[in-house]
């Protein structure tokens, strides 16, 4: 236990001090690490925890993204940057889930698949949402009085929102409440039976992790300063249910792991090779034969670490 | 509108239509038979057109195309099947899921590799190259092409699924597999044969789709989501319902676009949200057990 904690100690304290250690480069791949990592832990609480598969969680990171550009080009301050995100992506979520927990296991895939495309169509579409070529020249927030523009606020911000991502999901998981999930992805006849209101706990889960992947869009956008309609494209979603899957889904820790591996995969193929899409759907295909409990599992099955 | 255009909508509407019953009859046939989603069907699509072209650059035969690249692309399913997706038949069916998504990447970026990025598009066969005059409408003859085609294979499968041994045998594993088995079926066999089966559908609908739609390798992920709509629509592993949810699609498609031009894209998702919402398993879906 004391092995773990210290290890953790020196992880925070590394990733806390990166800049100082490290080039813009660097910096910038931490910072997509981390964004997308809060990314996938919001969709490991529906996958790993919920048992809810979504194949369409790049609506709330879009949505969270588009009310970011919108808003902090009129303002931009910790509402326009954070708050708004969360709550249009929640409302997002309660809309999506409406519709989508009538109906479970594949037809949950088809639907939650279908109504992020229709998030592409309608921005594709709209002229008022800069169409195909999205928004672009997005500022960044200006929270408590620290401007996000400057290197130092923004990478602090950053890990605040990590930790407290974190923080939130760990309570959400470890209270009654995520009791009530797991036990619904044990079973979720014996759940109903027993009087609980499942379907509205899965609507509070799906709008939950609905809000978390709004934020990751919105400081997301704030990273690269711009947005456009293939933030909702399947590939989005498709690319955070590889990160749960590589990291070991129902282990939110995993989900940062997972990240944080497909980003330097990905930085690292792609400068040898134009083949990143081949070894991306290869190493799907063997994680999901081989690793089905991602390197998590893996850690464990051979350290015998416990979580 | 006029009425001739608003008739040459209407067909343009139906082969699309038709098209995509082509492409989501193997999607529910596989579904209906191995309770996978197969996500890399759009995949067969892209592949079908793919092997479709190259058949044609060989041959120069469109006809021959029509043949060849179904049987490619059921060959493929085939392979795909014995070797990744059965070893996950005892494991929770969202793992073959996941997996079938892996393949949309694989099967994309090959595909880039070998004939590159461009878009390229199958010339139509010459016996219908022209376009035919219907109550004043002009319309393209191989979209009539495509509509009889389409009609007649519709009929041709419930016959197979409905009127034959093999296809009692196919119901009788969508029903139970395990009694199928007892019954002295080799059903791993049936199995493969579905999987390959559908995917030669798939591959099918990409050639027939050739000529009207260009060839892309984004085509597969493309095509995914409206045929995803159209077993939503019609309801998971029922042959109607592909056909119903084609059809609806391929008019709510087309007519989108006509009336809607600024929201066209839409018009498919709002068709699907009303249907959810009175019956959540499709028009003729039942809830899965």
């Amino acid at each position: 236990m004391t092995l773990r904690l210290l290890a953790g100690a020196v992880v925070v304290a590394f990733v806390a001090a990166f800049p100082a250690l490290a080039g813009n480069y660097p910096v910038k791949l931490l910072h997509e690490i981390l964004i997308w990592g809060i990314f996938a832990m919001s969709l490991d609480l529906l996958m790993g925890y919920a048992g809810m598969v979504s194949f369409g969680h790049s609506a709330f990171w879009g949505i969270g993204g588009y009310v970011a550009a919108l808003a902090l080009k009129q303002s931009p301050g910790l509402v326009s940057g954070f708050v708004l995100p969360a709550l249009v992506a929640a409302l997002g979520a309660l809309v999506i889930g409406y519709f989508s927990i009538r109906v479970s296991g594949v037809y949950f895939i088809m639907l939650t698949l279908a109504f992020s495309q229709m998030f592409y169509a309608l921005t594709f579409q709209s002229a008022w949402l800069g169409a195909e070529d999205g928004i672009v020249g997005v500022p960044r927030a200006r929270v408590f009085g620290a401007d996000l523009t400057a290197a130092t606020p923004f990478h602090v911000c950053v890990l605040v929102v990590v930790a407290a991502t974190i923080v939130v999901l760990w309570r959400v998981v470890r209270s009654p409440f995520g009791h009530v999930l797991a036990g619904i992805h044990e079973n979720e006849n014996r759940m109903q039976a027993v009087g609980y209101p499942v379907a509205r706990y899965k609507l509070l889960a799906f709008v939950i992790a609905g809000a978390v992947a709004g934020v990751a869009g919105s400081l997301y956008t704030q990273l690269v300063g711009s947005i456009t309609p293939d933030a909702f494209l399947w590939t989005t979603s498709g690319e955070a249910l590889l990160m749960v899957i590589i990291g070991g889904t129902g282990t939110l820790g995993g989900a940062v792991l997972g990240a944080a591996a497909f980003i330097l995969l990905q930085s690292l193929v792609s400068t040898y090779t134009e083949r990143w899409m081949l070894i991306l759907g290869l190493t799907f295909i063997l994680f999901v034969l081989f690793a089905p409990g991602g390197l998590v599992g893996a850690l464990r099955g051979r350290v015998g670490i416990r979580g | 509108m006029f009425a001739p255009d608003l008739f040459s909508q209407a067909l343009n509407g139906l082969s699309y239509g038709v098209l995509l019953f082509l492409l989501s009859v193997g999607l529910t046939l596989i579904f209906g038979m191995l309770d996978v989603v197969n996500l890399a069907h759009g995949s067969f699509y892209m592949l079908g057109a793919y092997a479709g072209l190259a058949t044609i650059a060989l041959s120069g035969n469109y006809w021959l195309a029509l043949l060849a690249a179904p049987l490619a692309v059921g060959v493929i399913g085939a392979l795909m099947e014995i070797a990744v997706l059965r070893p996950l038949y005892r494991r929770d069916p969202l793992d073959q899921v996941l997996l079938t998504f892996g393949f949309i990447y694989l099967f994309e970026d090959l595909v880039k590799w070998i004939w590159g990025g461009r878009i390229r598009s199958i010339p139509p066969p010459d016996l219908f190259a022209g376009s035919v005059t219907i109550f004043g409408a002009t319309v393209p003859s191989y979209r009539l092409f495509v509509i009889v085609f389409g009609l007649v294979m519709a009929v041709a499968l419930f016959l197979l699924i409905e009127r034959t041994r093999l296809g009692a045998i196919i119901r009788a594993g969508v029903y139970d597999a395990e009694m199928t088995a007892g019954m002295g079926i080799n059903v791993p066999l049936v199995f493969t044969g579905v999987f390959a089966f559908g995917a030669a559908l798939g591959g099918l609908s990409g050639v027939i789709a050739g000529p009207i739609q260009s060839a892309a390798p984004p085509m597969g992920a493309g095509i995914l989501v409206p045929a995803l709509i159209v077993v939503v629509v019609g309801g998971l592993g029922s042959l109607k319902g592909s056909l119903a949810g084609s059809l609806i699609i391929g008019q709510a498609e087309t007519f989108g676009k006509v009336w809607l031009p600024g929201a066209s894209m839409v018009m498919i998702y709002v068709v699907m949200a009303l249907v959810v919402l009175l019956r959540p398993h499709g028009l003729f879906g039942r809830p899965l057990k």
